[in-house]
């Protein structure tokens, strides 16, 4: 599906590029995570047609596929963008994919064990578990407070009750649907974070004077972030590599190839790029 | 983006038929090949193999027909090595003509030259050698000594090569040269030229060099008043380095820079299902060949499309070197020796002694990073 997109695609990537470099700065990073909802940067992406990117035309949305999802999660992760934007498009595509025509606006995504980010300023929750999807009103939820696992923008535990639809994702989805789909979500926008990272480490490395020179021009700071720029590198190719599997054999298909932030040796990017580990540079990013 | 970018390619349209005419082929071919065979990969050589595998077209594939080829695309020519190397067949023969010679002599070199050597080496019938490497000049490759002085109707060889691959059996080497002396170091890039050879000259003695693992895979070479003719000199005179360093993207790039460990994978995979760790492993292992893989393939995408992705190769040959070069310690851990088919034991530890080599051969791992600091404008 995705390999026809290819104009579309880049057309979407244009916009999403130019509205998050206008938009999203460090300021409004530091409000989501104090809990304040950026509702004029969600606002502008539903205008885009963002949410419903993944859900075949025929169910209202612009029938993207996955490998098109992992090019926009990477640009989310590139500017470490505030909004569960790349949550709700899967939660989106499952609800679609399971029969049921997902509904306008912020759809949080519920997945068992996980606090759902933003599951509070949803209209609607979309909650799966093995090949399972139902659809909740956000509003007719209980909610417990919980903590994101590795963000640090609000998450609740949603206590789930009567859906309001309930479907089933098709078996070349498998038993993990969801997971799946947040795996393939988190490891794009972690593979646009690196070359963020990857970009500030080297501007920082050629501005950071020591020994009366850029701290760039010693040979082990640049071997290492040579070392660097390859993981970077693969960790984009892996992302990318899951998302057309994703779209040819079914989400169950997209083997992660490569464990993000896992070299070949073992040795983790997250040591190699030691300047700023990727989950240590959020604030960074806006720099 | 200070980094590289690596776009998605897919294996051509005739791909999985191409596969299974190698398949058939190679399981025929290798049915006596035993595991410390296939531990050779690439630096294996069998004459009778490579003219086997020329017969079928499988040498210098992209090159025009007129000049032996088969006019196939990069990517067809990829398909064809991932093959070769994944079940470790003995390709030494005809890898470097058809890596690197080959394709410098139809860029650069003349009709004469093309039609004199190209459809033998497409044969498999003429086996090439690399002489870049010096005693004194190894990674400043720049700063090499061997000089090639004009004298009438060719040019005089003097000096050293040394850590050339299988000199030995090979007929021929593209050679770099110094046709002009190095007056100030800062210009030492300049006065260099490429010249075939003929290993067999007059003048030339090739001594066998001991490595590691107790065998004599490389030779040191010595010039020794050598003459050759005009009709030898490769492209323009003073160009060699420009021109050398165009056919490093060739030589660094392909899937030999990530599989020359691979099979001992293969043989060790039914031993592997005893050891109840062994499966996450293995899944990492071949997670991340998936992954570099593709790099390699979008290098290989690139140079089809007539780049010369130089930055891009050394990138994939450093994170490959890395991968070759880890995996039989990896499996190492799981091989227990009162299990371990002996035969896979032997390919282990013979791996185990050249994966050294891996992140020297074809340029440093250093001088790689150097590569890609620079890609990164940090030199
Ligand atoms: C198995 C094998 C096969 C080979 N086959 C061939 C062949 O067929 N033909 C041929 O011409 N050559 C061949 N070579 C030679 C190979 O290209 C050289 O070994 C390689 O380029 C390194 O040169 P060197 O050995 O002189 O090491 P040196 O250049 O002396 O390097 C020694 C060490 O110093 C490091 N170093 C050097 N300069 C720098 C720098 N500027 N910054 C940081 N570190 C640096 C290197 O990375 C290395 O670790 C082969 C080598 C091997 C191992």
């Amino acid at each position: 599906m995705s390999d026809t997109n290819e104009d579309l695609r880049g057309i979407l990537l244009e916009q999403v590029e130019r509205l998050l470099t206008d938009r999203s700065s460090p300021n409004l990073l530091r409000a989501t995570e104090r809990g304040e909802w950026p509702a004029a940067l969600w606002a502008e992406v539903e205008a885009l047609g963002l949410p419903l990117a993944l859900v075949p035309e025929a169910m209202g949305g612009v029938g993207l596929g996955w490998a098109d999802a992992v090019a926009v999660w990477q640009v989310l992760g590139r500017h470490a963008a505030p909004l569960p934007l790349a949550e709700s498009m899967a939660a989106a595509a499952l609800l679609a994919a399971a029969g049921i025509t997902p509904p306008a606006g912020l759809i949080a995504l519920a997945l068992p064990g996980e606090a759902t980010a933003w599951g509070r300023q949803a209209g609607h929750v979309a909650a799966v578990q093995g090949g399972e999807v139902t659809l909740h009103a956000a509003a007719d939820l209980t909610w417990q407070p919980g903590r994101s696992l590795i963000g640090r923008e609000p998450a609740d535990q949603a206590m789930l009750g009567e859906p309001l639809a309930r479907g089933r994702v098709p078996a070349g989805w498998g038993a993990d649907a969801g997971l799946l789909a947040g795996a393939l979500l988190q490891a794009a926008k972690i593979a646009g974070a690196l070359e963020a990272a990857l970009d500030m480490t080297v501007d920082y490395a050629k501005t950071r004077k020591q020994f009366g020179r850029p701290i760039g021009g010693f040979q082990a700071v640049q071997q290492q972030l040579a070392v660097c720029a390859a993981e970077v590198a693969a960790c984009g190719v892996a992302a990318a590599q899951a998302g057309r599997a994703a779209d040819r054999r079914g989400l169950a298909g997209a083997e992660f190839r490569d464990r993000l932030g896992q070299g070949g040796g073992g040795r983790g990017s997250r040591d190699r790029c030691r300047h700023h580990p990727p989950g240590a540079c959020r604030h960074r990013l806006h720099r | 983006m200070a980094g590289l970018r690596f776009d998605l390619r897919d294996t051509p349209e005739g791909a999985p038929a191409l596969r299974a005419e190698l398949r058939a082929f190679l399981a025929e071919a290798g049915k006596d090949w035993s595991p410390r065979v296939r531990a050779y990969s690439w630096m294996g050589f069998d004459r009778d193999f490579s003219r086997e595998v020329g017969k079928r077209g499988w040498i210098g594939m992209t090159w025009p027909k007129a000049y032996g080829g088969q006019e196939r695309t990069a990517l067809e020519r990829y398909v064809t090595l991932e093959e070769m190397l994944a079940v470790g067949a003995p390709v030494g023969a005809h890898w470097i003509g058809d890596r690197q010679s080959g394709p410098l002599i139809l860029r650069l070199g003349t009709e004469e030259q093309r039609r004199e050597f190209l459809p033998r080496i497409a044969r498999g019938a003429l086996a090439f050698a690399i002489g870049l490497s010096e005693p004194d000049s190894g990674s400043d490759l720049a700063s090499l000594r061997t000089r090639a002085e004009k004298v009438p109707g060719g040019w005089r060889i003097n000096g050293r090569k040394v850590w050339t691959t299988n000199a030995h059996l090979c007929d021929f080497m593209i050679a770099l040269l110094r046709t002009s002396p190095i007056t100030d170091p800062r210009q030492k890039h300049q006065g260099l030229s490429q010249f075939l050879v003929d290993c067999r000259l007059s003048g030339i003695t090739i001594r066998p060099i001991l490595d590691l693992v107790g065998e004599e895979g490389f030779n040191e070479i010595t010039f020794d008043d050598v003459f050759v003719p005009d009709s030898m000199l490769v492209g323009q005179e003073g160009a060699g380095w420009e021109q050398a360093t165009a056919e490093l993207a060739f030589e660094r790039s392909g899937p030999e820079r990530y599989l020359s460990s691979l099979p001992l994978l293969t043989a060790a995979l039914d031993d592997l299902r005893a050891e109840p760790a062994a499966p996450e492993a293995v899944g990492r292992l071949l997670a991340r060949a998936g992954t570099l893989r593709q790099m390699s393939l979008a290098v290989a995408g690139m140079l089809q499309e007539g780049k010369t992705p130089a930055r891009e190769a050394a990138l994939v040959k450093d994170a490959g070197n890395d991968y070759e070069q880890a995996l039989p310690e990896r499996l190492r851990e799981f091989f227990d020796p009162g299990r371990t088919p002996p035969e896979v034991q032997e390919m282990q530890g013979y791996m185990t002694m050249v994966a050294r080599s891996y992140s020297l051969r074809g340029g440093t791992r250093e001088i790689l990073r150097g590569i890609i600091a620079r890609q990164l404008g940090l030199r």
